[in-house]
């Protein structure tokens, strides 16, 4: 398949009269390939981060995931795009992970997760005043706040919609959700950030009220 | 709560993790500690493991000469009162011997004495 879909790409391009070579089918597949993890490498590690909140872990399960996909580059058909694919192995592998960590309950695997707070310090740039600042880094702590008390396929259909900015039918084929189950997962997320942000406000009003 | 404040919290919570995604993906690697620290840990799990099995050969070891003294003893013990039984058995059956003896010789008597032999039973028997 690879080698049909790099000898296609050539002909196309009117550059091989002569029939294509296997080492040089392997080699464009090779380049393209190369192409694809300089391309989406970061957004996978970006989801990854967001899911475990762990950059070492991050790290190695974006790993995994190329390794995984450079080894299943054969298979791919195209019906989707790489990125929704990569997502998906991405999704795999994470959820592999906890259900392994969940078994070995016993092994006590050092985790270099970072909390909330920490997560929280990263803000986004272009705040002026300090009370912008503040209110930024609070509703940041408040949303992280909710997406740990998410179940495993809330927090990935929530990140995957508004951290990745996907659309539902590329999170429907990344999770192998339908989209309906997908918009149900989402509004539940919504209503539990929502909630962690209400009840934040209201402290904060009665707060001010009282001063 | 108006929904204006959850989009703007939404995008903040975006900008944050893409602000951190991107400051971790540039970071410089350091991967000299790591596989330090995982030498020390492969050495200590060898060495935990050499000590596991050393203790449990051992143990098994001291089980099978404990259970093999225990058997000489039990077989030195069987054998004594063996010896023990056959001697008493003998020395039973040396004095029944005599006593059979003493009787045959006491009641085999010359038909001459007779007489008095019978003579002796009845005052014994008195």
């Amino acid at each position: 398949m690879r080698n049909m879909r790099a000898s296609t790409r050539v002909m196309a391009a009117g550059a091989a009269i002569s029939p294509m070579t296997a080492e040089t089918a392997e080699e464009l597949a090779g380049q393209e390939f190369a192409g694809i993890v300089e391309s989406h490498r970061p957004q996978i590690f970006r989801f990854l981060l967001a899911s475990t909140r762990d950059i070492d872990l991050a790290e190695t399960l974006t790993q995994e995931c190329f390794l995984k996909a450079h080894r299943n580059w054969a298979r791919f058909r195209g019906e989707s795009t790489a990125m929704t694919w990569l997502m998906r192995i991405a999704i795999n592998l994470q959820k592999d992970h906890w259900r392994n960590r969940r078994l070995q309950f016993w092994r006590h695997t050092r985790t270099n997760a970072v909390d909330i707070d920490e997560a929280s310090e990263w803000l986004p740039s272009g705040e002026r005043t300090v009370e912008q600042r503040m209110l930024a880094r609070e509703q940041v702590e408040q949303v992280w706040k909710a997406v740990e008390g998410l179940s495993e396929r809330q927090r990935t259909v929530f990140l995957l919609r508004y951290v990745e900015e996907q659309e539902l039918s590329d999170i429907a084929q990344s999770t192998g959700l339908s989209e309906g189950t997908v918009k149900a997962h989402l509004s539940r997320a919504l209503g539990k950030v929502r909630a962690e942000l209400g009840a934040s406000y209201e402290k904060r009003r009665s707060a001010k009220s009282g001063a | 709560m108006a929904d204006p404040l959850l989009e703007q919290a939404l995008g903040n919570f975006r900008q944050s993790v893409h602000a951190w995604s991107k400051a971790a993906y540039e970071r410089p690697r350091t991967a000299a500690p790591i596989a330090v620290h995982r030498g020390w840990r492969l050495a200590a799990s060898w060495a935990l493991g050499c000590v596991l099995a050393a203790g449990s050969l051992t143990g098994a070891l001291y089980k099978y000469h404990h259970r093999q003294v225990i058997e000489k003893t039990s077989v030195a013990q069987a054998r004594r009162s063996q010896q023990l039984a056959v001697q008493q058995s003998r020395t039973n059956d040396d004095e029944d011997l005599l006593a059979n003896v003493d009787s045959d010789i006491s009641r085999d008597v010359p038909a001459a004495m007779e007489p008095l032999a019978q003579l002796m039973e009845s005052s014994g028997d008195q």
